[in-house]
C-alpha cells in the first residue's frame, strides 16, 4: 500500500475515535452509552460488542452499497437497505455466536440485542457513503468510531462508579448527573481537536 | 373529530415525546444547536411520523403480527427516503445542516413507538392525528431547546440578535457539551416535578427520566424489543444485576447519619 493511503487511514483512525467522538460530539449511540455504563466491566463488554458489530456492519454495508446499490443505480435505497441489513446481521451474528463460539456468546450475547437499535451502527454506514469512503476506508472508519465509543463508555463508567457514593441533590440524582459528566467529558474531548 | 383533537392535545401536552416521555434523545441533542435547526428537524420528523402512522393504520389488518416490526421499518424507511430526497431538492440548506440525522429518523424511538403502541391497533383518522400531535409536540420541544441553546450560545433567536452587545455569548452552549448540560437541566427539572407529584400523591408514572435511565425502561417502551420480541428479557436480566446497586446510595445515607 502507498504511503498516502496509510496516512489517510491513520488520520481517519484518530479523527473518528478521538476528535469527532461518536457519542460525545455526534450524539450517536447515546442510549447504550447512558444506559449500560453503571459498571466498568459491563461497559467494557458493551464497548467490545459495539466494536465487533460496527466493524462488521460497515464492511457488509460497504460491500452491498458498492456491488448492489451502485451497480443497479439504486443508491437512494441506502437507508432502507442498510437498516434491514444491520438488523438481519445482528440477528445472524447472535445465532452464529451461540452455535459456534459459546464462550464469546457468553461474554457479548446480552449486549447484541441492544446494539441493533444503536443509531451509531446505521450512522457509520451512512457516513461512509456520504463521505465517499471506499470499502477498506469505510471499515477503518467504522472500527475507529466504535473504538471511540468504547473509550467514552469505559471512562464514563469509571467516573460513575466513583460518583456512586457522593451526596447529590435529590433532583440531580441519576440521569442528570450522568449527563453533566458526559458534558464535561465532551469538553475534555474538545481538546483532541488540536491533534489533526 | 373530538378524538382527533384529543390526540393532538395528547401529543403536544399530556404525553409530549421529549418533555414527558423522553424519547428520541439522539436527534434532540444533536440538531438543537439553533431554534431553526430544531424546527426543521421537528417538522421533518412530524411528516414521517404522520404518514407512517397513516399507512401502518391502513395496513394493520394485513400486516401479520409476527413480521410487523420489519414491516414498520420498511414503511418508515421509505418515507424517510422520500422526505430526504424532497429536502435535498427543495430545502438543500436545511438538508445540509441536519446531515446524517435525516436518514437516522428511521431509528427514532418515537416513530416505531407510536406505530407499535398506537397506529397498529387504532383506526386511520385518530392514528393520523396521533402522528401529527406527537410530531407537533416533538417540534415544539426541539424548537424550545434550540432556542435556549441559540440564545445562550450566540445571543440570537432564529438568527436575529436579541440580547444587548454587553452579553458575552456562552459559546459552549452552541457546541456538543452544551447539549448535555441543557438536557441535564431538563431531566433534573422533570425529576423535581416527579418528586413533587409523588409527595402530593398525584400520578407521575408517565414522566420518564431520560429514555436512558436504564435499558429496561427503554425496552418497555419498545426500544429494544423492536426486533427481538420477548428476547428483551435478556437485557432485563442483565440490568437486574445493577438493581442491587440502586439501593446503594440509600444505605450510604443512613451510614452518614450514624456518623
Amino acid at each position: 500500500m502507498e504511503m498516502e493511503n496509510v496516512k489517510e487511514l491513520l488520520v481517519i483512525l484518530i479523527g473518528s475515535s478521538l476528535v469527532s467522538n461518536v457519542v460525545l460530539s455526534q450524539f450517536l449511540g447515546l442510549c447504550p452509552f447512558l444506559g449500560v455504563s453503571r459498571k466498568t466491566n459491563t461497559a467494557a463488554g458493551m464497548g467490545v460488542a459495539v466494536i465487533f458489530v460496527i466493524t462488521l456492519a460497515s464492511a457488509v454495508a460497504g460491500v452491498i452499497y458498492r456491488f448492489v446499490l451502485v451497480r443497479f443505480h439504486v443508491e437512494y435505497l441506502e437507508t432502507i437497505v442498510f437498516i434491514l441489513v444491520i438488523a438481519a446481521l445482528v440477528q445472524f451474528v447472535e445465532m452464529f455466536l451461540r452455535k459456534a463460539m459459546p464462550a464469546l456468546y457468553e461474554a457479548l450475547g446480552v449486549y447484541l440485542p441492544l446494539i441493533t437499535t444503536n443509531c451509531a451502527v446505521l450512522g457509520v454506514a451512512i457516513t461512509n457513503v456520504q463521505k465517499e469512503y471506499g470499502i477498506l476506508t469505510g471499515i477503518v472508519n467504522g472500527f475507529a468510531t466504535a473504538v471511540g465509543f468504547c473509550i467514552a463508555i469505559v471512562i464514563l463508567a469509571g467516573i460513575r462508579e466513583k460518583l456512586e457514593y457522593n451526596d447529590i441533590p435529590e433532583s440531580f440524582r441519576g440521569m442528570p448527573t450522568v449527563l453533566l459528566t458526559a458534558g464535561l467529558m465532551a469538553i475534555a474531548f474538545c481538546g483532541f481537536s488540536g491533534l489533526l | 373529530m373530538n378524538r382527533a383533537g384529543e390526540r393532538l392535545y395528547n401529543g403536544l401536552v399530556k404525553e409530549n415525546p421529549t418533555f414527558v416521555l423522553m424519547l428520541g434523545m439522539c436527534p434532540t441533542l444533536a440538531v438543537t444547536t439553533s431554534a431553526m435547526n430544531g424546527l426543521g428537524m421537528g417538522l421533518t420528523t412530524m411528516v414521517v411520523l404522520a404518514l407512517s402512522n397513516l399507512i401502518i393504520s391502513l395496513l394493520r389488518n394485513i400486516i401479520p403480527n409476527r413480521v410487523r416490526i420489519p414491516a414498520f421499518i420498511v414503511i418508515i424507511a421509505s418515507f424517510v427516503t422520500a422526505v430526504q430526497l424532497l429536502l435535498e431538492a427543495y430545502i438543500p440548506a436545511l438538508n445540509k445542516s441536519l446531515g446524517v440525522y435525516i436518514p437516522l429518523i428511521v431509528v427514532n424511538c418515537i416513530i416505531l413507538g407510536r406505530a407499535e403502541s398506537y397506529a397498529y391497533s387504532n383506526p386511520v383518522i385518530p392514528s393520523l392525528f396521533d402522528g401529527i400531535g406527537m410530531g407537533l409536540g416533538f417540534t415544539f420541544a426541539l424548537t424550545c431547546i434550540g432556542a435556549v441553546r441559540e440564545l445562550l450560545g450566540a445571543g440570537e433567536l432564529f438568527g436575529f440578535a436579541l440580547l444587548p452587545d454587553s452579553f458575552v455569548p456562552i459559546r459552549i452552549f452552541g457546541q456538543a457539551p452544551g447539549a448535555f448540560f441543557v438536557l441535564a437541566a431538563l431531566v433534573a427539572l422533570q425529576n423535581y416535578i416527579k418528586n413533587v407529584r409523588k409527595k402530593a400523591g398525584k400520578p407521575y408514572e408517565k414522566i420518564g427520566s431520560g429514555c436512558s435511565e436504564d435499558c429496561m425502561n427503554c425496552s418497555e417502551k419498545g426500544c429494544t424489543r423492536r426486533f427481538y420480541g420477548e428476547n428483551g428479557t435478556q437485557a432485563e436480566s442483565m440490568e437486574q444485576g445493577t438493581a442491587v446497586k440502586k439501593a446503594g446510595p440509600e444505605t450510604k445515607d443512613s451510614e452518614r447519619e450514624d456518623r
